[in-house]
């Protein structure tokens, strides 16, 4: 375990171009999967939740389950999709960063907007009762709701990237861990936990985890800027 | 308002630049690019890292190698996802040219198999002649046997040998034979900890680091000859497939070039795979 950080300590301060590629294109695959899975998942999740329409209970449970969705059964599917005998074989995507991207889109999209769907819905029974006293329009209630969940909503998009940068099952199926073009993080560890280096594939493990922590406290450090400026 | 609209403006800016990075990571116009469907030994042994440079430089051409398992990669190329194809199960490379899915299948090299086991070696596989009566020994032992039950080339050599032996392993699976379903290396790592008998290539054999108390305990015997082939994904059916760069690329391998790049590999101090093209 020694061995493990102080060996992840090395690799980042040798600033090793192929771990640094390496990051680089993890940090870009889930990034973009995130803003993908954001600009469908948020919408969806906060129209379901504010909304009431025949079926909804069924369309919620349904998004709710597949929060548990594994990620190597995406990939699996995605696989039977994009394969050149499958029915978008021909748009060539297989072992390509875009069906990285998609796999990790279509694996996050449940959790983006099953939550928002929950924390839109739960703000809205508490403040449905000063909307009807106002009579507020729909349309500005919703904007209401969002504007008051954003907070919620960002540890909603913060989840969501978690999944995305932390899962190896997809992006290994349909990125191929290809050397200097699909090769992410987890499927680095995943490599060299094969070839028995232990501490090295330890070694990623810690620097993904920093990562994922930078990410965090990036957000963190957003949010209270943004209190800051709504309290002066 | 100035504080919002910047604010705007470096989200904007974020997401173009990753919209950027994402398109540029793909195909640059022109780029000469093949894929090859692998089995596993030829990348964790470090092989395609000495070769493929070599390669680029005398052909321009880049190489993207999906390493899997031997029957992963023959189903992955059935499928046409891929241009060429490295394995090593010879009666299965020879149905998939039958079958029509790959053009000629060429001898590559080859190296052996080798059976490891926990060094004070509990069921004694040492004093073994053949891989059949080393075999027979691991069903008869308690030691386990674990078996890689992926259907991989070194799954496929290792079913013929317990055929060969006239024993049915499964039967036993779950008491002494253990079907982990995992790829060679990780077959090793949990081999090791369980102080476990078990089939592996030489090549990944030599390049695994976490061999513990493991050590090679029967070898040598004909039977454990171990043949890499490749051969070109049949353009006929999948008319995508890079024929051109794809010949190249079998040319270079099975050449003057290729084959004493492949002799002059070692790891170790070991030569890892001996050329055989003819």
């Amino acid at each position: 375990m020694l061995e493990a950080f102080g060996l992840a300590f090395r690799l980042v301060v040798s600033f090793d171009p192929d771990l640094y590629e390496i990051i680089g294109l993890s940090l870009r695959v889930s990034l973009m999967a995130l803003l993908c899975a954001s600009l469908i998942g948020l919408p969806i999740g906060a129209l379901v939740g504010f909304t009431r329409f025949p079926g909804r209970g069924i369309i919620i449970v349904f998004m709710n389950a597949l929060m548990g969705m594994p990620p190597v059964v995406i990939g699996l599917l995605l696989y039977l999709m994009i394969s050149r005998s499958g029915p978008l074989g021909a748009l060539a995507l297989l072992y390509t960063p875009t069906a990285m991207i998609i796999a990790q889109t279509l694996l996050i999209l449940p959790i983006v907007a099953a939550l928002t769907r929950q924390i839109i819905e739960d703000l809205h029974a508490e403040y449905d009762e000063q909307f009807r006293s106002l009579s507020v329009s729909r349309g500005f209630a919703l904007v209401t709701l969002l504007a008051d969940a954003r907070y919620s909503l960002v540890t909603v998009v913060l989840a969501g990237f978690g999944r995305a940068i932390a899962e190896v099952g997809a992006v290994i199926i349909v990125g191929g861990n290809i050397n200097h073009f699909t090769r992410v993080m987890t499927t680095a560890i995943a490599l060299e936990t094969s070839k028995g280096q232990l501490a090295l594939a330890v070694a990623l493990g810690i620097v993904l985890l920093v990562i994922a922590l930078l990410v965090n406290v990036a957000a963190a450090v957003l949010r209270s800027a943004a209190l800051r400026r709504a309290y002066v | 308002m100035l504080n919002s609209l910047s604010r705007r403006g470096a989200i904007a800016a974020l997401i173009s630049a990753m919209l950027l990075g994402v398109s540029g990571g793909s195909y640059a116009a022109g780029e000469k690019v093949i894929v090859v469907q692998s089995t596993t030994s030829t990348q964790n042994s470090g092989l395609y890292d000495y070769l493929l440079p070599k390669f680029k430089a005398a052909t321009g051409i880049t190489v993207r190698v999906v390493a899997v398992g031997t029957g992963q990669a023959l189903k992955n190329a059935e499928n046409g996802d891929g241009d060429v194809l490295i394995v090593h199960a010879k009666s299965s490379e020879e149905k998939f040219v039958a079958d029509g899915f790959g053009l000629s299948r060429q001898n590559l090299m080859y190296n052996d198999f080798v059976v490891v086991g926990p060094s004070d070696d509990p069921t004694e596989l040492s004093g073994s002649g053949t891989a059949v009566d080393a075999f027979t020994r691991a069903s008869q032992g308690s030691a386990a046997f674990t078996s890689r039950g992926d259907n991989s080339g070194t799954h496929k050599k290792e079913m013929s040998i317990w055929k060969a032996a006239g024993i049915d392993p499964t039967t036993a699976s779950g008491s002494w034979y253990r079907e982990l379903g995992a790829g060679m290396g990780a077959t090793l790592n949990t081999t090791a900890l369980m102080g476990a008998y078990t089939l592996t290539d030489r090549a990944t054999w030599i390049s695994f680091k976490n061999k513990q108390n493991l050590g090679i305990v029967v070898q040598g015997d004909p039977s454990l000859f171990n043949q890499y082939g490749i051969i070109m994904v049949n353009p006929a059916r999948h008319a995508h497939v890079k024929q051109e760069l794809a010949q190249t690329f079998i040319d270079w391998m099975t050449g003057a070039e290729g084959q004493a790049a492949i002799a002059a590999y070692t790891l170790e101090g070991k030569q890892l795979f001996t050329p055989n093209a003819e």
